[in-house]
């Protein structure tokens, strides 16, 4: 009797449990998390990883960059369109060191990320053997948590935690180390999703106290801004914000990684923030009344000189990170939550009329602008094409309705400023870190996130240059990625604050580029240079409706600089125009 | 720049004390003292950090160390919000030299002698860091060999029960 008691126990016990390998156990892991797309690149240490991998392939596409850097961005891009972390496989060592670039700029911009680098055995931990790094230190400042496996036993359970700490609360990047016996030794499997970590609270109650305070504050606005950043979309509020501009008739700004969030045509859309924003925001952010920030984070490229930002304003200031209140900027109400919870309980509280006159400076601050700055830009007349043109008839032709990736430099800037979002989730840029390289692997991973999408890369001569191994990628995987080069054969941005700040002494900063053009269709994609302003229209023509990758080099104005601006030091509201 | 104790509660993870002291080194913030032990609650860990720093930027840092992932609470206290108190071994040669003055002065200073030994004897005192200090200056005569003290541990004054918080918080797991 008691014999039979067992043994049907055990019987049970097999039902559920199976004995496996650390490595498949990963790979099983990846596949309960709903993981269907992976970016990586093998190595000694991660070989089991792979192997486990060879057998799931129908379950598991892996797209293999050719350096980790590239996987790491395509990742993060992946992540921002498809809603779901991004996950990347390396190897130790030089592979694990390789990710360090792509956590940093995640974690800057709150993109959740599972990172998994292979490590030497356990048995060496500490003994500087052939590619050992220290992981867990190397990656902790620039990861939301990270871990060593160590034991295949560790493994379901640290997996489990790691995709719910990463998409949960304010998401970000986690790395994950798993030494290689980890990886080889069998043990039994059985997956649970992780619900919470006692420790951690991603999700905080919300005082309705302060909800209502804001409410107050906003229903008695009469100069009303609100700032809308990246955590409407990473939350998914884009209704919700929709809903409370209309009922209180509120003109919105977005920040740089905020753009998209709410339409560019819409009549209470007034345009980007920040060191080379919109005129109108900018200056009005040092009139209005009631600053409404959502889900942004006062960076110092928003603000300028905190000394003299919005002093005259009351500020609400919404974030789900209870750290990123009063930390650049004091503010009069902190709500708790993330954009999405805290606009739609707002919305049951506000309203507000049209407010013309407000309206009216805003559009007068844009005549301004357009007159001193976008009609010299993106209309140019002079003999070389400027790179606001080039962006302005990409917005147009695509009609704002592309996923639009740029790289960082006058490029980035030209992008945000003259590409019109109509549609939210849009824009794939890196903001906190400003990584020059990131936007054509991005473009790769926007791509995979979303198949049917127009993919469009926009990036400049010197930042193409240090990721674009990865055209390789859109090749392997005939991704139909539109990549447009705007060369000014300089280190533009560079050039320009030499220009404005260091008396035109041009020190390092020229590039001696070599021919792209020739370069890309080594890769076997179809590519094209265009120098004058006549060819410009059909050749993005021409590169759009191509129903597969494309390579556009446009030869820009290299003294060209990016205005309006707002000086290091300088408030928002001392904005230059020229 | 004004002196504040942190009390950080943590689950007893590896490299979270790494973490933690992250926060303070990216500001160029020095640790004065740190002190880390299991608090009344299994597996929870306590910290007692002294620092120097701006006031302005206090909150912010408890703030970023309460955002990592495996600590409970941080909370910072200026001087009046906290009962603290050091521990201070002193290692001093015996020899026929020593003698009744010692004595005295280890009475006179609330401090006792733990160990006698033929070659040397260890005496500790429990009090106040510049006490402690002091106290090493009058056996300077006598010759310290060893002088050792630990970091500050604190509580807090106010009537928050932390005890009953961490047992909830451990009953949740
Ligand atoms: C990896 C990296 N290195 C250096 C910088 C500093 N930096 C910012 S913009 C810029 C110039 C970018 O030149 P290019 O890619 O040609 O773009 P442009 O400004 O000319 O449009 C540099 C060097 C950076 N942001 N990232
Ligand atoms: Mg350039």
């Amino acid at each position: 009797m008691e014999l039979a008691t067992k043994t049907q126990n055990t019987d049970t016990m097999c039902k559920n449990t199976e004995h496996l390998s650390g490595a498949e156990i990963l790979i099983r892991s990846l596949i309960e998390e709903q993981v269907d797309n992976i970016f990586g690149y093998t190595g000694g240490a991660i070989m089991p990883v792979y192997d486990a991998l060879y057998d799931h392939q129908d379950e598991l596409q892996h797209y293999q960059a050719r350096h980790e850097q590239g996987a790491t961005h395509a990742a993060q891009a992946y992540a921002r369109i498809s809603k779901k972390p991004g996950v990347c496989f390396t190897t130790s060592g030089p592979g694990a060191t390789n990710v360090l670039t792509g956590l940093a700029d995640a974690y800057l911009d709150s993109t959740p990320l599972v990172i998994i680098t292979g490590q030497v055995p356990s048995g060496f931990l500490g003994s500087d053997a052939f590619q050992e790094t220290n992981m867990i230190g190397l990656s902790m400042p620039v990861t939301k948590w990270n871990f060593q496996i160590t034991k295949a036993e560790e493994i379901a359970e640290v997996m489990a935690k790691a995709f719910y700490i990463a998409r949960s609360g304010r998401p970000g990047p986690v790395l994950i180390d798993i030494t290689k016996d980890a990886q080889i030794t069998t043990t039994d499997y059985k997956y649970k999703k992780c619900e919470n970590v006692r420790s951690y609270q991603p999700m905080p109650d919300l005082d309705m106290s302060q909800v209502e305070a804001a409410a107050a504050l906003i229903n008695g606005a009469k100069k009303p801004l609100l700032l809308a950043g990246q955590g409407i979309l990473l939350s998914g509020a884009e209704k919700e914000l929709m809903e409370f501009v209309e009922k209180t008739q509120i003109p919105v700004a977005c920040t740089l990684l905020g753009l998209s969030s709410f339409p560019t045509d819409h009549p209470l859309y007034t345009g980007m923030l920040g060191m080379h924003g919109n005129y109108g925001p900018n200056m009005n952010t040092n009139k209005c009344d009631v600053l409404i920030a959502v889900g942004m984070r006062f960076d110092d490229r928003v603000t300028g000189n905190t000394a003299k930002y919005a002093k005259q304003a009351k500020i609400v200031h919404i974030d789900i990170d209870r750290s990123e209140h009063n930390k650049n900027i004091k503010v009069d109400v902190p709500l708790l939550a993330d954009a999405k919870q805290a606009l739609s309980e707002l919305n049951k509280l506000v309203s507000g009329a049209e407010k013309p006159e407000w309206m009216q400076s805003f559009k007068d601050y844009y005549q301004l602008e357009f007159d001193k700055v976008i009609k010299k830009q993106a209309y140019s007349d002079k003999e070389k094409i400027n790179m606001a043109e080039v962006v302005r008839t990409v917005s147009e032709q695509t009609n704002g309705e592309a996923i639009l990736c740029s790289d960082v430099g006058q490029n980035q800037m030209a992008s945000a400023r003259y590409y019109k979002f109509k549609k939210p989730n849009t824009q794939i840029t890196s903001g906190g870190l400003g990584t020059m390289g990131f936007g054509l692997p991005a473009a790769i991973g926007a791509q995979i996130g979303d198949k049917d999408a127009k993919v469009v890369s926009i990036s400049g001569d010197g930042g193409f240059q240090m990721t674009l191994q990865e055209l390789a990628m859109i090749r392997q995987y005939n991704l139909p990625v539109k990549t447009i080069v705007l060369n000014n054969s300089f280190l533009g941005m560079v050039r320009q604050w030499q220009d404005l700040f260091f008396e035109q002494r041009f020190s390092c900063t020229k590039l001696d580029n070599p021919d792209f053009v020739k370069i890309v269709e080594g890769y076997g994609i179809q590519a094209k240079r265009v120098s004058k302003r006549e060819d410009l229209d059909a050749a993005i023509n021409e590169m759009l409706e191509s129903p597969n990758a494309y390579f556009l080099e446009v030869v820009v104005e290299t003294e060209s600089n990016v205005l309006p601006m707002i000086a290091p030091g300088a408030a928002v509201s001392e904005m230059r125009l020229e | 720049m004004k002196e504040y104790t942190i009390t950080v509660f943590s689950e007893n993870n590896i490299g979270l004390l790494n973490e933690v002291t992250i926060v303070l080194s990216r500001r160029k913030i020095n640790i004065e003292s740190l002190t880390v032990s299991e608090s009344e609650v299994k597996g929870v860990s306590r910290y007692t950090i002294v620092v120097y720093m701006d006031e302005s930027k206090v909150e912010n840092v408890v703030l970023q160390i309460e955002k990592i992932i495996g600590v409970f609470k941080a909370i910072y206290f200026e001087a009046e919000e906290i009962v603290h108190q050091e521990v201070a071994l002193f290692k001093i040669a015996n020899s026929d030299k020593l003698n009744g003055n010692l004595e005295a002065l280890v009475r006179n200073h609330g401090a006792k002698i733990l160990t006698v030994s033929p070659t040397f004897l260890v005496i500790e005192r429990v009090g106040y860091k510049a006490d402690n200090q002091e106290l090493f200056h009058e056996l300077e005569q006598y010759g310290v060999l060893q002088f050792a003290r630990s970091g500050r541990v604190a509580v807090s004054t106010s009537q928050k029960d932390f005890t009953s918080y961490l047992k909830e918080l451990a009953e949740a797991s």
